[in-house]
């Protein structure tokens, strides 16, 4: 009876220092924050009644997720495509595609960006050069617009996108792969009839975080979109820190936590959180 | 053995990626030599101002030196958190363990700009009641990214801690080790290499972190991500290309050793 007395006391004492730090510090902000979304302006549901009628908060949603979903189908492919030579090339090619995807994960999302405006910008690489060559006489419109935003926010994703599919085609068995081209399939045929259908899984658990990471997307839309691209992320810090409209803030950020919260439970029907580390 | 090896096309769609992927590291290189005041690339001539800037330059050093102080700080907060909380979970194992990690770990899956705008709300309301502990301050930095990096501190503990054997643990309860002697001499010398890539994790997690920064400081606590976001948004300062190569280069030296010691092993 003592042993479990001071096993639950241990416990107790050991974990509520994290846990009264995360409620003070996150939680009880955070429901200040939907407290927002309430009362400011005015008390009552006027923030959300906004939401579903500002034209300007509409096209952003509407930007946002088209952004999304083309940078999650793009991110998804290219992953995929440098997945394969990690997990089944050669020793060398392992190498070499290890490193072309963990360097570019562990620089900052800062440096990246502004790679990309070094590449893209009017007096960029690309234009420098095209120029130089005569193909083009004007700067090509490449960065502060959409197309910026995708190559810069695909370019973050790629390597989130390369973790779960890796593990899908790690644990897939060789020998079935063997029988198909045993049996007469071509290299083709087998990749696309057993190979990817064998790795849906990765796939899917891929996608999704891809796509609930580009929803929350703020630095890269905001440096290589030049504030003509705004997303919702940039949405809200507009909203509360150049036209103060905290209430507005904060109700897109918990419709935003609420529609990332259903997202999250989808990804968890679907596929075991341990196929995707 | 035969094994199924990617076929040329493959090959060849890899390397398209992988081009894609090394691009804008490269293409920072050109612009930090440029000579020009501004973005440019070098027309034929080079020079190494922007370097100098860096170092001339007071901003740059002192934005350096607070990230440095507030990584360690939060680092050091975030780890002792994760482990005493880790440690509690694997040596007991309560009950609703599955729902306390999952609480644990929400900073780490809500949006960025979400947990942002909560650790604004945060740092204003306790500004009211300190000058030193709160909106654009270091210590109230440090508790931001503490809270961003503690989940990810917690991961990697809890994994380190699933490939650990229990039967230690009960030897050394059966021996009449106290909870404070199982912890801290047997448990944590078998999870040291998990305790110090956490640290390390955090420490970078903190140093990069621009997201919930740029909510949380003004004019006071830059840090050096917040002060290239200044130089990104306004004026595009070549200065940031030579600081980005500088990062890019120790970010290559130090998985080039990691993978060689890993080799080794």
């Amino acid at each position: 009876m003592r042993g479990v007395l001071s096993d639950r006391m241990g416990a107790a004492l050991l974990m509520a220092p994290l846990l009264l730090f995360l409620v003070l510090a996150y939680a009880w902000p955070f429901l200040g924050v939907v407290k927002w979304s309430f009362t400011l302006p005015t008390p009552g549901l006027g923030q959300y009644q906004a939401l579903l009628t500002d034209d300007l908060v509409q096209s952003v949603f509407i930007r946002t997720l088209r952004i999304a979903a083309i940078v999650t189908v793009v991110s998804v492919a290219a992953a995929y495509a440098i997945t394969v030579v990690w997990v089944r090339g050669s020793p060398a090619q392992r190498l070499v595609a290890e490193f072309c995807i963990l360097v570019p994960f562990w620089i900052s999302v800062l440096t990246r960006a502004f790679g990309w405006v070094a590449l893209l910008s009017n007096r960029g690489l690309i234009n420098t050069w095209l120029q130089s060559i005569g193909f083009i006489s004007e700067p090509l419109a490449l960065v502060r617009n959409e197309f910026g935003v995708i190559v810069g926010m695909t370019h973050f994703l790629i390597p989130f996108a390369v973790f779960p599919l890796a593990s899908a085609m790690r644990s897939l068995d060789d020998r079935v792969l063997l029988a198909a081209r045993g049996l007469g399939s071509s290299r083709m045929r087998t990749f696309w009839t057993v190979f990817v259908p064998m790795t849906r899984s990765g796939i899917i658990g891929s996608a999704l975080i891809v796509f609930v990471f580009s929803l929350g997307f703020f630095v890269t839309p905001a440096i290589l979109g030049g504030g003509r691209s705004v997303m919702i992320a940039e949405l809200i810090y507009l909203r509360i820190f150049q036209s103060p409209d905290w209430g507005l803030g904060a109700a897109i950020s918990v419709v935003l936590v609420l529609f990332v919260g259903a997202l999250m439970a989808l990804l968890f029907r679907y596929v075991r959180p341990k196929q995707l580390i | 053995m035969p094994t199924y090896r990617p076929g040329p096309v493959s090959l060849i769609l890899a390397v398209l990626v992988a081009l894609f992927l090394l691009m804008p590291l490269l293409a920072v290189i050109p612009v930090s030599l440029t000579p020009s005041r501004m973005l440019a690339m070098p027309n034929g001539e080079l020079s190494l101002r922007h370097y100098r800037s860096l170092i001339e330059d007071p901003r740059w050093l002192q934005s350096i030196l607070l990230s440095i102080r507030i990584g360690i700080v939060s680092s050091a907060i975030s780890t002792v958190l994760a482990l005493c909380f880790s440690l509690g979970v694997w040596m007991f194992q309560p009950r609703f363990t599955a729902a306390l990690v999952g609480f644990v770990l929400l900073p780490m899956v809500v949006p960025p700009v979400v947990s942002a705008i909560t650790l604004y709300f945060l740092l204003t309301s306790v500004s009211g009641f300190s000058s030193f502990f709160g909106y654009d301050t270091w210590l109230g930095v440090a508790m931001a990214h503490s809270v961003m990096t503690v989940p990810f501190a917690t991961v990697l503990i809890l994994v380190s801690l699933s490939q650990l054997d229990r039967r230690i643990d009960l030897a050394a309860r059966g021996l009449g080790a106290s909870v404070w002697e199982r912890a801290t001499r047997v448990i944590m010398p078998n999870i040291k290499f998990g305790i110090i890539t956490a640290a390390l994790l955090s420490f970078v997690l903190s140093w990069e972190e621009i997201g919930v920064t740029l909510f949380i400081t003004s004019v006071n606590a830059i840090t050096l991500p917040r002060l290239m976001w200044m130089g990104l948004r306004d004026n595009i300062d070549p200065a940031i290309a030579a600081l980005s190569v500088i990062l890019i280069i120790i970010t290559v030296l130090v998985l080039a050793v990691r993978s060689v010691v890993t080799r080794q092993r």
